[in-house]
Protein backbone atom coordinates (compact mmCIF):
# COMPACT_ATOMS: atom_id res chain seq x y z
CA UNK A 1 0.00 0.00 0.00
CA UNK A 2 0.95 3.57 -0.68
CA UNK A 3 -0.60 6.55 -1.10
CA UNK A 4 -1.42 7.26 -5.35
CA UNK A 5 -3.44 10.54 -5.03
CA UNK A 6 -6.01 13.30 -3.53
CA UNK A 7 -9.23 11.86 -4.92
CA UNK A 8 -12.66 13.78 -4.46
CA UNK A 9 -15.15 11.99 -2.24
CA UNK A 10 -17.80 13.16 -3.74
CA UNK A 11 -17.14 13.30 -7.47
CA UNK A 12 -13.76 11.69 -7.77
CA UNK A 13 -11.91 13.99 -9.45
CA UNK A 14 -8.28 12.70 -8.69
CA UNK A 15 -5.61 15.80 -7.71
CA UNK A 16 -1.89 15.18 -6.87
CA UNK A 17 -0.51 14.22 -3.13
CA UNK A 18 -0.10 17.97 -2.37
CA UNK A 19 -1.15 20.64 0.11
CA UNK A 20 -4.67 20.70 -1.56
CA UNK A 21 -8.27 19.58 0.29
CA UNK A 22 -10.90 20.90 -1.69
CA UNK A 23 -12.30 19.84 -5.26
CA UNK A 24 -12.24 22.34 -7.72
CA UNK A 25 -15.29 20.95 -9.35
CA UNK A 26 -17.78 20.02 -6.71
CA UNK A 27 -16.23 21.76 -3.87
CA UNK A 28 -16.46 17.92 -1.92
CA UNK A 29 -13.33 17.17 0.37
CA UNK A 30 -10.27 15.32 -1.12
CA UNK A 31 -8.98 12.11 0.63
CA UNK A 32 -6.14 9.95 0.21
CA UNK A 33 -5.98 7.10 -2.05
CA UNK A 34 -3.99 4.23 -2.22
CA UNK A 35 -2.72 1.62 -5.01
CA UNK A 36 -2.81 -1.89 -3.43
CA UNK A 37 0.72 -3.47 -2.91
CA UNK A 38 2.68 -4.62 -5.79
CA UNK A 39 3.70 -7.83 -3.92
CA UNK A 40 0.71 -9.78 -2.70
CA UNK A 41 1.50 -10.34 1.22
CA UNK A 42 0.03 -12.85 2.84
CA UNK A 43 -1.68 -12.30 5.86
CA UNK A 44 1.18 -13.66 8.63
CA UNK A 45 3.20 -11.35 6.39
CA UNK A 46 1.06 -8.40 6.96
CA UNK A 47 1.02 -9.15 10.66
CA UNK A 48 5.18 -9.44 11.02
CA UNK A 49 5.72 -6.85 8.83
CA UNK A 50 3.28 -4.27 11.25
CA UNK A 51 4.93 -6.12 14.23
CA UNK A 52 8.35 -5.56 13.10
CA UNK A 53 7.73 -1.72 13.13
CA UNK A 54 8.56 1.19 16.01
CA UNK A 55 6.32 1.30 18.70
CA UNK A 56 4.10 4.34 17.46
CA UNK A 57 2.01 4.85 14.97
CA UNK A 58 4.72 4.46 11.32
CA UNK A 59 4.53 0.60 12.34
CA UNK A 60 1.30 1.47 10.43
CA UNK A 61 3.40 3.41 8.03
CA UNK A 62 1.78 1.58 4.76
CA UNK A 63 -1.14 2.91 5.43
CA UNK A 64 -0.47 6.40 5.88
CA UNK A 65 -0.12 9.39 3.12
CA UNK A 66 3.81 9.96 4.28
CA UNK A 67 7.23 9.01 2.69
CA UNK A 68 8.46 8.17 6.73
CA UNK A 69 10.10 5.42 8.02
CA UNK A 70 9.16 1.75 7.42
CA UNK A 71 12.04 -0.52 7.61
CA UNK A 72 15.51 -1.21 10.20
CA UNK A 73 16.29 2.12 9.73
CA UNK A 74 12.62 3.92 9.95
CA UNK A 75 12.34 2.23 12.82
CA UNK A 76 14.96 4.93 14.73
CA UNK A 77 13.90 7.78 12.29
CA UNK A 78 10.21 7.14 13.47
CA UNK A 79 11.71 7.96 16.80
CA UNK A 80 12.07 11.65 15.99
CA UNK A 81 10.05 14.73 16.05
CA UNK A 82 7.33 13.31 18.78
CA UNK A 83 6.08 10.07 18.14
CA UNK A 84 2.26 8.88 19.20
CA UNK A 85 0.65 5.90 19.46
CA UNK A 86 0.56 2.88 20.80
CA UNK A 87 -1.29 3.81 24.22
CA UNK A 88 -3.33 1.38 26.49
CA UNK A 89 -6.23 -0.78 25.24
CA UNK A 90 -7.74 -1.50 28.89
CA UNK A 91 -10.11 -4.27 30.03
CA UNK A 92 -12.54 -2.61 32.35
CA UNK A 93 -14.56 -5.01 34.13
CA UNK A 94 -15.51 -3.09 36.96
CA UNK A 95 -16.93 -0.34 34.52
CA UNK A 96 -18.57 -3.18 32.74
CA UNK A 97 -20.62 -4.50 35.35
CA UNK A 98 -21.52 -1.32 36.62
CA UNK A 99 -23.37 -0.83 33.09
CA UNK A 100 -24.74 -4.42 33.11
CA UNK A 101 -22.43 -5.48 30.13
CA UNK A 102 -19.85 -8.05 29.84
CA UNK A 103 -16.83 -6.95 27.97
CA UNK A 104 -15.72 -3.41 27.88
CA UNK A 105 -12.59 -1.68 26.57
CA UNK A 106 -11.11 1.34 27.16
CA UNK A 107 -8.59 3.01 24.76
CA UNK A 108 -7.13 5.35 26.78
CA UNK A 109 -5.43 8.22 23.98
CA UNK A 110 -5.00 10.95 27.05
CA UNK A 111 -1.44 8.62 27.11
CA UNK A 112 -0.06 10.50 23.73
CA UNK A 113 2.75 13.22 24.36
CA UNK A 114 0.25 16.26 24.62
CA UNK A 115 -2.17 13.87 26.28
CA UNK A 116 -5.23 13.59 23.32
CA UNK A 117 -5.67 11.16 19.77
CA UNK A 118 -4.83 14.70 18.31
CA UNK A 119 -1.20 13.79 18.26
CA UNK A 120 -1.71 11.01 16.08
CA UNK A 121 -3.19 13.21 13.12
CA UNK A 122 -0.69 16.22 13.91
CA UNK A 123 2.29 13.65 13.15
CA UNK A 124 1.20 12.80 9.86
CA UNK A 125 0.30 16.09 8.39
CA UNK A 126 3.64 17.36 10.37
CA UNK A 127 5.30 15.02 8.42
CA UNK A 128 3.62 15.50 5.36
CA UNK A 129 4.49 19.10 5.41
CA UNK A 130 7.89 19.08 5.64
CA UNK A 131 8.18 16.63 2.66
CA UNK A 132 6.31 19.28 1.17
CA UNK A 133 8.66 22.24 1.82
CA UNK A 134 6.53 23.82 4.50
CA UNK A 135 8.62 25.66 7.24
CA UNK A 136 5.21 27.00 9.39
CA UNK A 137 2.70 24.49 10.59
CA UNK A 138 -0.86 25.94 11.62
CA UNK A 139 -3.98 24.72 12.84
CA UNK A 140 -7.29 26.22 13.99
CA UNK A 141 -8.09 24.43 17.19
CA UNK A 142 -10.75 23.78 20.34
CA UNK A 143 -7.85 23.40 22.43
CA UNK A 144 -6.36 19.93 22.10
CA UNK A 145 -5.20 19.67 18.59
CA UNK A 146 -3.72 23.76 19.62
CA UNK A 147 -1.17 21.44 22.10
CA UNK A 148 -0.44 19.16 19.75
CA UNK A 149 0.49 21.69 16.86
CA UNK A 150 2.13 23.95 19.59
CA UNK A 151 4.27 20.65 20.57
CA UNK A 152 5.02 19.04 17.01
CA UNK A 153 6.28 22.55 15.79
CA UNK A 154 8.88 22.58 19.19
CA UNK A 155 9.81 18.93 18.32
CA UNK A 156 10.45 19.65 14.67
CA UNK A 157 12.13 22.77 14.60
CA UNK A 158 9.20 24.41 12.82
CA UNK A 159 7.24 27.49 13.39
CA UNK A 160 3.95 27.72 14.40
CA UNK A 161 0.68 29.49 14.46
CA UNK A 162 -2.33 28.32 16.58
CA UNK A 163 -5.50 29.82 16.40
CA UNK A 164 -8.19 29.20 19.57
CA UNK A 165 -11.48 30.24 20.70
CA UNK A 166 -10.05 33.25 23.02
CA UNK A 167 -12.78 31.36 25.85
CA UNK A 168 -11.01 28.11 26.23
CA UNK A 169 -9.97 26.32 28.99
CA UNK A 170 -7.25 27.77 30.72
CA UNK A 171 -5.40 24.58 31.28
CA UNK A 172 -5.52 24.49 27.62
CA UNK A 173 -4.45 27.18 26.58
CA UNK A 174 -1.31 27.27 29.38
CA UNK A 175 -0.44 23.92 27.56
CA UNK A 176 -0.22 25.76 24.20
CA UNK A 177 1.49 28.55 24.98
CA UNK A 178 4.57 27.00 26.80
CA UNK A 179 5.90 25.54 23.62
CA UNK A 180 6.60 28.96 22.38
CA UNK A 181 4.29 28.78 19.66
CA UNK A 182 2.51 31.75 17.72
CA UNK A 183 -0.58 31.82 19.74
CA UNK A 184 -3.98 33.77 18.67
CA UNK A 185 -7.11 33.73 20.84
CA UNK A 186 -9.77 34.71 18.65
CA UNK A 187 -12.71 36.62 19.67
CA UNK A 188 -15.75 33.63 18.77
CA UNK A 189 -16.36 30.39 18.32
CA UNK A 190 -14.26 27.55 16.70
CA UNK A 191 -16.71 28.09 13.66
CA UNK A 192 -15.18 31.76 13.81
CA UNK A 193 -11.57 30.52 14.13
CA UNK A 194 -12.25 27.62 11.52
CA UNK A 195 -13.64 30.74 8.88
CA UNK A 196 -10.82 32.84 9.62
CA UNK A 197 -8.26 30.07 9.34
CA UNK A 198 -9.95 29.26 5.99
CA UNK A 199 -9.47 32.77 4.80
CA UNK A 200 -5.68 32.90 6.00
CA UNK A 201 -4.92 29.76 4.63
CA UNK A 202 -5.57 31.00 0.96
CA UNK A 203 -3.17 34.02 2.02
CA UNK A 204 0.22 32.29 4.25
CA UNK A 205 2.04 29.56 2.52
CA UNK A 206 1.59 28.00 5.88
CA UNK A 207 0.64 24.15 6.45
CA UNK A 208 -2.74 24.53 8.41
CA UNK A 209 -2.80 20.51 9.31
CA UNK A 210 -6.44 20.78 9.36
CA UNK A 211 -6.87 22.57 6.32
CA UNK A 212 -4.65 22.59 3.64
CA UNK A 213 -3.08 19.49 4.61
CA UNK A 214 -6.44 18.12 6.16
CA UNK A 215 -6.63 14.92 3.94
CA UNK A 216 -2.86 13.78 5.20
CA UNK A 217 -4.04 14.88 9.05
CA UNK A 218 -7.07 12.62 8.83
CA UNK A 219 -5.56 9.19 7.66
CA UNK A 220 -3.59 9.88 11.09
CA UNK A 221 -7.47 9.12 12.62
CA UNK A 222 -7.12 5.43 11.27
CA UNK A 223 -4.05 4.53 13.66
CA UNK A 224 -6.56 4.14 16.45
CA UNK A 225 -8.20 1.55 14.44
CA UNK A 226 -5.42 -0.58 14.03
CA UNK A 227 -3.84 -0.35 17.62
CA UNK A 228 -7.68 -1.48 18.50
CA UNK A 229 -7.76 -4.67 16.03
CA UNK A 230 -4.27 -5.54 16.84
CA UNK A 231 -4.51 -4.91 20.79
CA UNK A 232 -7.53 -7.61 20.77
CA UNK A 233 -5.52 -9.66 18.86
CA UNK A 234 -6.25 -9.39 14.82
CA UNK A 235 -9.91 -8.93 15.70
CA UNK A 236 -12.65 -6.74 15.64
CA UNK A 237 -14.93 -5.48 18.47
CA UNK A 238 -18.28 -5.45 18.26
CA UNK A 239 -19.14 -2.23 18.89
CA UNK A 240 -17.13 1.44 19.00
CA UNK A 241 -18.15 4.32 21.27
CA UNK A 242 -16.87 7.54 19.83
CA UNK A 243 -16.79 11.39 20.51
CA UNK A 244 -18.19 13.65 17.56
CA UNK A 245 -17.16 16.80 16.93
CA UNK A 246 -16.23 17.38 13.19
CA UNK A 247 -16.97 13.77 12.41
CA UNK A 248 -13.67 12.67 11.20
CA UNK A 249 -11.92 10.60 13.52
CA UNK A 250 -15.76 8.36 13.75
CA UNK A 251 -15.42 7.81 10.11
CA UNK A 252 -11.95 7.26 9.96
CA UNK A 253 -11.86 4.56 12.70
CA UNK A 254 -14.36 2.74 10.73
CA UNK A 255 -12.20 3.60 7.64
CA UNK A 256 -9.06 1.77 9.52
CA UNK A 257 -11.11 -0.94 9.95
CA UNK A 258 -12.52 -1.42 6.75
CA UNK A 259 -8.92 -0.99 5.01
CA UNK A 260 -7.31 -4.03 7.27
CA UNK A 261 -10.74 -6.01 6.27
CA UNK A 262 -10.63 -5.82 3.06
CA UNK A 263 -6.73 -7.26 3.03
CA UNK A 264 -7.52 -9.91 4.78
CA UNK A 265 -6.21 -8.74 7.82
CA UNK A 266 -9.13 -8.69 10.21
CA UNK A 267 -12.55 -11.17 9.77
CA UNK A 268 -15.70 -9.99 10.44
CA UNK A 269 -18.44 -7.34 9.87
CA UNK A 270 -17.34 -3.70 10.31
CA UNK A 271 -18.83 -2.93 13.83
CA UNK A 272 -21.09 -0.66 15.39
CA UNK A 273 -20.14 2.77 14.89
CA UNK A 274 -21.65 4.73 17.76
CA UNK A 275 -21.00 8.42 17.87
CA UNK A 276 -20.96 10.66 21.11
CA UNK A 277 -22.14 14.45 20.86
CA UNK A 278 -22.93 16.87 23.85
CA UNK A 279 -26.87 18.54 24.23
CA UNK A 280 -24.77 22.26 23.96
CA UNK A 281 -23.62 21.01 20.54
CA UNK A 282 -25.13 18.37 18.56
CA UNK A 283 -25.83 18.79 15.30
CA UNK A 284 -25.19 15.55 14.04
CA UNK A 285 -26.73 13.41 16.61
CA UNK A 286 -29.99 16.04 16.20
CA UNK A 287 -29.58 14.96 12.11
CA UNK A 288 -29.47 11.08 12.93
CA UNK A 289 -32.64 11.89 15.42
CA UNK A 290 -34.14 13.89 12.90
CA UNK A 291 -33.73 11.31 9.41
CA UNK A 292 -32.05 14.07 7.61
CA UNK A 293 -28.39 13.26 5.72
CA UNK A 294 -27.25 16.65 6.06
CA UNK A 295 -26.47 18.47 9.24
CA UNK A 296 -27.79 21.94 10.33
CA UNK A 297 -25.11 23.86 12.19
CA UNK A 298 -25.75 25.39 15.42
CA UNK A 299 -24.02 27.72 18.07
CA UNK A 300 -22.32 25.55 20.57
CA UNK A 301 -23.01 25.71 24.09
CA UNK A 302 -21.33 23.27 26.27
CA UNK A 303 -18.79 22.26 28.96
CA UNK A 304 -17.41 19.75 26.38
CA UNK A 305 -15.24 22.59 24.18
CA UNK A 306 -13.17 20.00 22.46
CA UNK A 307 -16.52 19.01 20.89
CA UNK A 308 -17.95 22.38 20.43
CA UNK A 309 -17.89 22.50 16.21
CA UNK A 310 -21.30 23.41 15.28
CA UNK A 311 -20.57 23.45 11.79
CA UNK A 312 -19.47 19.58 11.53
CA UNK A 313 -17.70 19.11 7.42
CA UNK A 314 -17.41 15.17 7.87
CA UNK A 315 -21.44 15.17 9.46
CA UNK A 316 -23.09 13.72 6.33
CA UNK A 317 -20.18 11.10 6.38
CA UNK A 318 -21.08 9.88 10.02
CA UNK A 319 -24.36 9.97 9.87
CA UNK A 320 -24.40 7.75 7.19
CA UNK A 321 -21.50 5.44 8.86
CA UNK A 322 -24.42 5.51 12.23
CA UNK A 323 -26.68 4.41 9.92
CA UNK A 324 -24.73 1.86 8.03
CA UNK A 325 -23.37 -0.16 10.51
CA UNK A 326 -26.79 -0.46 12.97
CA UNK A 327 -25.10 2.46 15.30
CA UNK A 328 -26.34 5.90 16.57
CA UNK A 329 -25.17 9.07 17.25
CA UNK A 330 -26.67 10.66 20.48
CA UNK A 331 -26.36 13.56 22.94
CA UNK A 332 -25.93 14.14 26.72
CA UNK A 333 -26.14 16.80 28.96
CA UNK A 334 -23.24 18.56 31.25
CA UNK A 335 -24.70 16.97 34.17
CA UNK A 336 -24.47 13.50 32.38
CA UNK A 337 -21.06 14.62 31.19
CA UNK A 338 -19.77 15.32 34.61
CA UNK A 339 -21.16 12.05 35.82
CA UNK A 340 -18.89 9.85 32.70
CA UNK A 341 -16.14 11.69 33.74
CA UNK A 342 -16.83 10.53 37.55
CA UNK A 343 -17.81 7.12 36.50
CA UNK A 344 -14.65 6.41 34.08
CA UNK A 345 -12.68 7.55 36.83
CA UNK A 346 -13.86 5.47 39.71
CA UNK A 347 -14.23 1.96 38.10
CA UNK A 348 -11.07 2.59 35.53
CA UNK A 349 -8.73 4.90 37.17
CA UNK A 350 -8.53 6.76 34.00
CA UNK A 351 -9.44 10.43 34.10
CA UNK A 352 -10.74 11.97 31.17
CA UNK A 353 -11.10 15.51 29.95
CA UNK A 354 -15.04 16.48 29.01
CA UNK A 355 -14.84 15.04 25.44
CA UNK A 356 -14.84 11.47 27.38
CA UNK A 357 -17.28 12.16 29.47
CA UNK A 358 -19.29 12.42 26.85
CA UNK A 359 -18.43 8.92 25.41
CA UNK A 360 -18.49 7.31 29.05
CA UNK A 361 -22.32 9.07 29.27
CA UNK A 362 -23.27 7.80 25.91
CA UNK A 363 -22.13 4.31 26.47
CA UNK A 364 -24.00 4.39 29.59
CA UNK A 365 -26.77 5.50 28.32
CA UNK A 366 -27.03 2.91 25.03
CA UNK A 367 -26.47 0.48 28.04
CA UNK A 368 -29.27 1.69 30.07
CA UNK A 369 -31.55 1.05 27.22
CA UNK A 370 -30.77 -1.72 26.64
CA UNK A 371 -28.98 -1.47 23.37
CA UNK A 372 -26.06 -3.08 23.86
CA UNK A 373 -26.21 -6.95 23.78
CA UNK A 374 -24.21 -8.18 26.99
CA UNK A 375 -22.16 -10.46 25.19
CA UNK A 376 -20.49 -7.98 22.99
CA UNK A 377 -17.39 -6.51 22.52
CA UNK A 378 -16.98 -3.13 22.99
CA UNK A 379 -14.42 -0.19 22.90
CA UNK A 380 -14.94 2.94 24.61
CA UNK A 381 -12.59 5.65 22.91
CA UNK A 382 -11.18 7.98 24.90
CA UNK A 383 -9.56 10.94 23.92
CA UNK A 384 -8.08 13.01 26.29
CA UNK A 385 -7.04 13.73 29.63
CA UNK A 386 -9.27 15.51 32.34
CA UNK A 387 -6.09 17.56 33.96
CA UNK A 388 -6.84 19.62 30.89
CA UNK A 389 -11.05 20.32 32.05
CA UNK A 390 -9.98 20.55 35.75
CA UNK A 391 -13.37 22.83 35.88
CA UNK A 392 -15.66 19.87 35.13
CA UNK A 393 -14.78 18.06 37.94
CA UNK A 394 -14.36 20.63 40.58
CA UNK A 395 -16.92 20.76 43.68
CA UNK A 396 -18.02 17.08 42.41
CA UNK A 397 -16.36 15.93 45.74
CA UNK A 398 -15.21 16.21 49.47
CA UNK A 399 -12.14 16.64 51.14
CA UNK A 400 -11.69 16.14 54.82
CA UNK A 401 -9.07 18.67 56.44
CA UNK A 402 -7.76 17.76 59.66
CA UNK A 403 -5.60 18.60 62.25
CA UNK A 404 -2.34 16.10 62.34
CA UNK A 405 -3.57 13.93 65.39
CA UNK A 406 -5.18 10.72 65.11
CA UNK A 407 -7.87 11.75 66.84
CA UNK A 408 -8.43 14.33 64.85
CA UNK A 409 -8.83 11.67 61.97
CA UNK A 410 -11.19 9.70 63.59
CA UNK A 411 -13.52 12.75 64.31
CA UNK A 412 -13.06 14.21 60.93
CA UNK A 413 -12.80 11.78 58.75
CA UNK A 414 -16.22 9.39 58.39
CA UNK A 415 -15.30 5.42 57.10
CA UNK A 416 -15.26 4.31 54.66
CA UNK A 417 -12.76 7.43 53.38
CA UNK A 418 -14.57 8.56 50.78
CA UNK A 419 -12.19 10.99 49.37
CA UNK B 1 -26.92 47.90 -4.26
CA UNK B 2 -23.04 46.55 -4.34
CA UNK B 3 -22.07 44.30 -2.27
CA UNK B 4 -18.19 42.99 -3.05
CA UNK B 5 -18.25 38.75 -3.11
CA UNK B 6 -15.09 37.11 -1.72
CA UNK B 7 -13.67 34.63 -4.10
CA UNK B 8 -11.74 31.47 -2.77
CA UNK B 9 -8.30 30.20 -4.61
CA UNK B 10 -9.90 27.24 -5.21
CA UNK B 11 -12.50 28.86 -7.82
CA UNK B 12 -10.34 31.47 -9.05
CA UNK B 13 -9.55 30.05 -12.15
CA UNK B 14 -13.29 29.81 -13.11
CA UNK B 15 -13.80 33.83 -12.12
CA UNK B 16 -10.57 34.77 -14.60
CA UNK B 17 -8.36 34.72 -11.35
CA UNK B 18 -10.41 37.13 -9.72
CA UNK B 19 -9.92 37.33 -5.89
CA UNK B 20 -13.25 39.01 -5.63
CA UNK B 21 -15.74 40.54 -7.67
CA UNK B 22 -18.47 43.64 -6.98
CA UNK B 23 -22.25 42.58 -7.41
CA UNK B 24 -25.40 44.08 -7.57
CA UNK B 25 -28.62 42.88 -5.43
CA UNK B 26 -30.54 42.72 -2.54
CA UNK B 27 -29.74 39.25 -1.10
CA UNK B 28 -27.52 36.30 -1.08
CA UNK B 29 -29.76 34.40 -4.01
CA UNK B 30 -29.16 38.15 -6.19
CA UNK B 31 -26.13 38.22 -5.25
CA UNK B 32 -24.57 34.84 -6.11
CA UNK B 33 -27.42 34.97 -9.59
CA UNK B 34 -25.27 38.51 -10.45
CA UNK B 35 -21.71 36.18 -9.88
CA UNK B 36 -23.18 33.57 -11.94
CA UNK B 37 -24.09 35.64 -15.01
CA UNK B 38 -20.59 36.99 -15.11
CA UNK B 39 -18.83 33.85 -14.64
CA UNK B 40 -21.34 31.03 -15.76
CA UNK B 41 -18.73 27.91 -14.45
CA UNK B 42 -19.30 29.50 -10.93
CA UNK B 43 -22.91 28.01 -11.14
CA UNK B 44 -21.77 24.03 -11.75
CA UNK B 45 -19.71 24.44 -8.87
CA UNK B 46 -21.25 25.84 -6.34
CA UNK B 47 -25.02 25.03 -6.97
CA UNK B 48 -27.10 22.07 -7.27
CA UNK B 49 -29.41 20.85 -10.62
CA UNK B 50 -31.82 22.28 -8.83
CA UNK B 51 -30.02 25.61 -7.60
CA UNK B 52 -29.45 24.93 -3.74
CA UNK B 53 -25.84 25.59 -2.97
CA UNK B 54 -24.12 22.52 -2.92
CA UNK B 55 -23.40 20.63 0.66
CA UNK B 56 -19.86 21.36 1.43
CA UNK B 57 -20.31 25.24 0.65
CA UNK B 58 -20.42 27.39 2.93
CA UNK B 59 -21.99 31.40 2.12
CA UNK B 60 -21.16 34.25 4.63
CA UNK B 61 -22.47 37.85 4.80
CA UNK B 62 -20.17 39.79 7.30
CA UNK B 63 -18.70 36.91 8.53
CA UNK B 64 -22.12 34.84 9.54
CA UNK B 65 -22.73 31.71 8.25
CA UNK B 66 -26.06 32.33 6.07
CA UNK B 67 -27.77 28.92 7.31
CA UNK B 68 -28.09 31.18 10.79
CA UNK B 69 -29.89 33.98 9.01
CA UNK B 70 -32.05 33.85 6.14
CA UNK B 71 -30.59 31.22 4.05
CA UNK B 72 -30.23 32.68 0.04
CA UNK B 73 -33.07 34.98 0.74
CA UNK B 74 -30.63 36.70 3.30
CA UNK B 75 -30.69 40.46 2.85
CA UNK B 76 -27.34 42.24 1.90
CA UNK B 77 -26.93 46.08 2.34
CA UNK B 78 -24.43 48.17 0.19
CA UNK B 79 -21.45 47.69 0.96
CA UNK B 80 -21.77 44.40 2.59
CA UNK B 81 -19.34 41.93 2.15
CA UNK B 82 -20.14 38.32 1.06
CA UNK B 83 -18.09 34.93 1.20
CA UNK B 84 -17.74 31.86 -0.28
CA UNK B 85 -15.48 29.09 1.99
CA UNK B 86 -15.44 25.44 1.29
CA UNK B 87 -16.47 23.29 4.54
CA UNK B 88 -13.70 21.75 6.21
CA UNK B 89 -13.68 19.28 8.88
CA UNK B 90 -11.77 20.63 11.93
CA UNK B 91 -10.64 19.66 15.75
Amino acid sequence: MAASHLQCRECHTEYPLEALYVCERCFGPLEVAYSRPGVELSVAEWRRRIQAGPQNIWRYADFLPAAAPPGPSGRLNSRAGLPAGCTPLIRADRLAARLGLKEVWVKNDAANPTHSFKDRVVSVAATRARELGFETIACASTGNLANSVAAHGAALGMDSYVFIPSDLEEQKVLATGVYGTKLVGVKGNYDDVNRLCTELCAERDWAFVNINLRPYYAEGSKTLAFEIAEQLGWELPDRCVVPVASGSLFTKIAKGFEEWRELGLLEGELPRMNGAQADGCSPVASAFAEGHDICRPVKPSTIAKSLAIGNPADGPYALDLARRTGGSVDAVSDEEIRAGIRLLAETTGVFTETAGGVTTAVLAKLAERGEIDPEERVVLVITGEGLKTLDAVRGSFEMHTIEPTVADFEAGVPEPLTV
Amino acid sequence: MSVLVKIPTQLRAAAGGEAEASVEGATVQEVLDGLFQRHEELRVRLADDDGSLRRFVNVYVAGEDIRFLDGLATPVSDGAEVTILPAVAGG
